[in-house]
């Protein structure tokens, strides 16, 4: 099975995944996200074109350190 | 209202006169001694010990508290004090959240001292007027109120009996009684509590301030641990301050400009960025109910559940409807996060104020969480009605929510019936039955008044009364310490449950919130990486409490470029920030290393002050097992692909052809195991025993081996 790693845990792959449908498929709805690939920062307004690849490591940090 | 003729009824007990003094850097170097018992008023000198280990705020309040009370004292006994205290940094108008107040009291839902952080506007005024504190001691014989002047120097204690209880009438009559006309108004801030504090455990303060705009007081609560209930315990019904001349400058800093520079920032940030992050101006801290949902966060059916199908009626959406906007809500003076949201002319449907059209103050996330979701109750006009009575009743949102999330869990599992209830019937989502209990509370009758004790109370009552099972009530029993849970799920963040659990003062969120950091982001794998985070968490957020400072403005907003930083969930921009203004207000020159080594200095104090009461030793630290995971087979299975995973990979447990029991008792053991573990690596990390207890080699190395904490420590070594 096709994996990448989804902040340091193994995540199933798929073609054509991009930062926004990941972000979708794990309902991460919260507006301040910080996304690395490979430990490079993706701006907010690549999230739609930036493809995942197969092998990936990637960290979907979320800036929310509660009440 | 015919003010006159309530204040004719007053009755003047003691009048005393001051000298108006000068702050310095941040301190008037004064505190302001009051007690109820006998009338006495007097005035103390801050040492420079308090300045050197306490700070100011909750640091002093704890300070005069050890000094107040002995091992013996109760929260109703007269020694037992509520201190009141802004802190050095209190009070400036360049930055944002600079006008809270510490309240610190013994509580009666844990008998150990309680610390809650309110806004208003009383801590400043009360340091303008010449003290930097207030201690309150002793009681009273008839209803008090305690005027302060603080433009001519005078304090009255006077007997008031007709003016109103509940806050929102009585901070009205006692602004108008106050104020010389309309324009003074802003110059008043009333602490007051309500019937219901008359009654419950878990009663609060309301502290107002005057919002110029709608012509009303505004009610700011310091709500946890049952403060309000001290405070009519000494049969205070209100503290009166008045002041005068608000200016930016009057704390008499060593440096305006770097506090200018810092405030200047900060506005900026919040202008430009909060409409793209957390919307704190429009809905305030209800800005997440929706993103808790979403992810299995919100507390549903007392804590069963992370997430419920309903939610979307109480989103932040709908209640941003409801709130009035583009009005500037800031509870002090400079904020511009203006987080203090409320609903205008809400009509009420019960109760005694029933067909008024009232301000609600709210709602908070809290509120819409506790008093909704939590009781399975997904109607915003209900969880508004519900806001409005407990603040104005005096009682703890929080508290009355998850009381009666358990309530009715036990209601729904038979352990209760209409019969002990008095006819309420306590399902989840009857918000009539959670609105009638309230007012029930409120005048002292039936059910309500039993529920007022909390939920450690009412489990011993259910076991001996009514034969419950003890072990299942303190599974779902959502209380530590006496102190009932705020309204966040822990179960699948280990570092959250230690988050609630090994904490001072009981379970609440505002010692350290690391769900996001642990269970979504993985940032903290190990138990050494959860034990660096409970320690430099707690530790930075204690202290805001110090200084008199809301903690929203340091990370519900952060700078453009705080993804770029290293340690971007600390916001070091904005510790930055923090150590400008305390060093631009005092003069001193600390760092961010330092920082933290003030708020451990306060943070062991107050863990060896609960030992020195009889607690704050490991066995005090553990949680109820609803908040580590699933009690019941309901639960397992509403989640059971996510529990087999967890079995198979993190347990070494294979769930197939196991039942339900069998799965849910190897989670349990697992799960139990690892909080342990996690407790080990904490106390490790804070310089404790691995019974909890503050080593001497600790306090030392941290500048706090004062012989009366050694001499306490010592015992239990």
């Amino acid at each position: 099975m096709d994996m990448i790693k989804l902040n340091n845990r193994d995540y199933e792959w798929e073609e054509g995944l991009t930062v926004r449908r990941l972000l979708q498929k794990e309902t991460f709805t919260y507006p301040r996200l910080i996304v690395k690939i490979n430990n490079v920062l993706v701006p907010d307004e690549e999230f739609e074109s930036t493809v995942i690849r197969d092998g990936d490591d990637v960290k979907v940090i979320h800036l929310l350190a509660g009440g | 209202m015919n003010i006159e003729k309530l204040k004719s009824a007053h009755k003047l007990l003691k009048e005393y006169k001051y000298e108006l003094g000068k702050i310095e850097r941040g301190y008037t170097n004064r505190t302001l001694y009051i007690n109820l018992g006998d009338n006495t008023i007097k005035e103390k000198t801050v040492t420079q010990l308090m300045k050197d280990k306490f700070i100011g705020g909750k640091g002093f309040g704890l300070y005069y508290l050890w000094n107040a009370v002995t091992p013996d004292t109760k929260w109703n006994s007269p020694e037992n004090e509520i201190v009141i205290a802004s802190g050095p940094v209190g009070g400036i108008t360049q930055y944002p959240g600079s006008g809270k107040s510490l309240v610190c009291s013994l509580s009666p839902l844990t008998g150990m001292p309680m610390d809650s952080n309110v806004g208003g506007y009383f801590g400043p005024l009360l340091k303008f007027s010449g003290f930097d504190a207030l201690e309150l001691q002793g009681k009273a014989d008839k209803d008090v109120i305690v005027f302060i002047d603080g433009n001519s120097g005078t304090i009255r204690i006077e007997e008031a009996p007709e003016e109103a209880i509940d806050s929102h009438i009585l901070g009205e009559q006692l602004t108008e009684m106050y104020a010389e006309n309309e324009e003074d108004k802003r110059n008043i801030s009333v602490v007051s509590a309500g019937s219901a504090a008359n009654n419950a455990y878990i009663g609060l303060l309301n502290f107002t301030f005057y919002d110029v705009r709608r012509k009303q007081i505004r009610l700011k609560q310091a709500g946890r641990g049952g403060i309000g209930t001290v405070f009519r315990d000494k049969k205070i019904k209100a503290l009166v301050v008045k002041f005068a001349g608000v200016k930016g400058n009057l704390n008499n800093p060593a440096d305006q400009s770097s506090i200018n520079k810092a405030g200047i920032k900060l506005h900026k940030e919040i202008h430009d960025l909060d409409d793209k992050q957390n919307r704190m101006r429009q809905v305030g801290t209800a800005n997440i109910i929706e993103v808790m949902d979403q992810y299995d966060l919100l507390p549903t059916h007392n804590y069963k559940f992370g997430g419920h199908p309903d939610t979307y009626k109480i989103s932040s959406k709908v209640f941003t409807s409801m709130i009035t906007q583009n009005t500037p809500d800031g509870c002090w003076y400079g904020c511009s996060m203006s987080c203090a949201k409320a609903v205008d002319r809400f009509e009420l449907k019960t109760g005694p104020y029933k067909g008024q059209k009232v301000i609600v103050d709210g709602p908070e996330y809290e509120n819409a969480a506790g008093l909704g979701s939590n009781c399975g109750i997904f109607d915003p006009y209900a969880i508004l009605e519900l806001n409005f009575y407990c603040d104005t009743y005096a009682v703890d949102t929080i508290s009355y929510g998850t009381l009666t999330a358990f309530l009715m869990e036990c209601y729904e599992n038979g352990i209760i019936n209409k019969e002990i209830t008095g006819g309420l019937e306590l399902n989840f989502g009857n918000s009539s039955a959670s609105l009638e209990m309230l007012h029930q509370m409120a005048r002292g009758e039936g059910f309500g008044k039993l529920a007022g004790l909390g939920i450690r109370n009412l489990k011993r009552i259910f076991v001996e009364q009514y034969g419950a099972d003890p072990v299942f009530l303190n599974d779902i029993g959502m209380e530590q310490k006496g102190l009932e849970f705020s309204e966040y799920m822990p179960k699948e963040s280990l570092a959250q449950q230690g988050g609630y659990g090994l904490t001072n003062k009981g379970p609440q969120h505002d010692e350290a919130w690391l769900i996001f950091m642990d269970m979504v982001n993985n940032q903290i794998p190990t138990f050494e990486d959860k034990a660096e985070a409970l320690h430099y968490f707690p530790m930075f957020r204690t202290w805001f409490g110090l200084n008199g400072l809301c903690k929203l403005p340091w990370n519900d907003i952060a700078p453009a470029d705080n993804k770029l930083t290293e340690e971007p969930a600390k916001i070091p921009d904005h510790v930055q920030n923090y150590v400008d203004i305390f060093n631009g207000v005092t003069g001193k020159k600390i760092d961010k290393n330092e920082l933290i080594v003030q708020s451990e200095r306060v943070y062991n104090f107050q863990r060896i002050f609960n030992i020195r009461m009889g607690y704050g030793k490991r066995i005090h630290d553990a949680i109820p097992y609803r908040a580590m995971g699933p009690v019941t087979a309901e639960e397992y299975l509403s989640r059971q692909e996510r529990y087999d995973k967890q079995l198979k990979e993190l347990v070494g447990f294979n769930p197939e052809g196991k039942t339900t029991e069998e799965k849910m008792a190897a989670l349990r053991a697992y799960r139990k195991d690892q909080y342990e573990k996690l407790t080990d690596a904490v106390y490790k990390r804070r310089g404790w025993t691995m019974d909890g207890v503050p080593t001497v080699e600790h306090l030392k190395a941290i500048g706090m081996d004062l012989p009366e904490l050694v001499e306490v420590v010592k015992k239990h070594l």
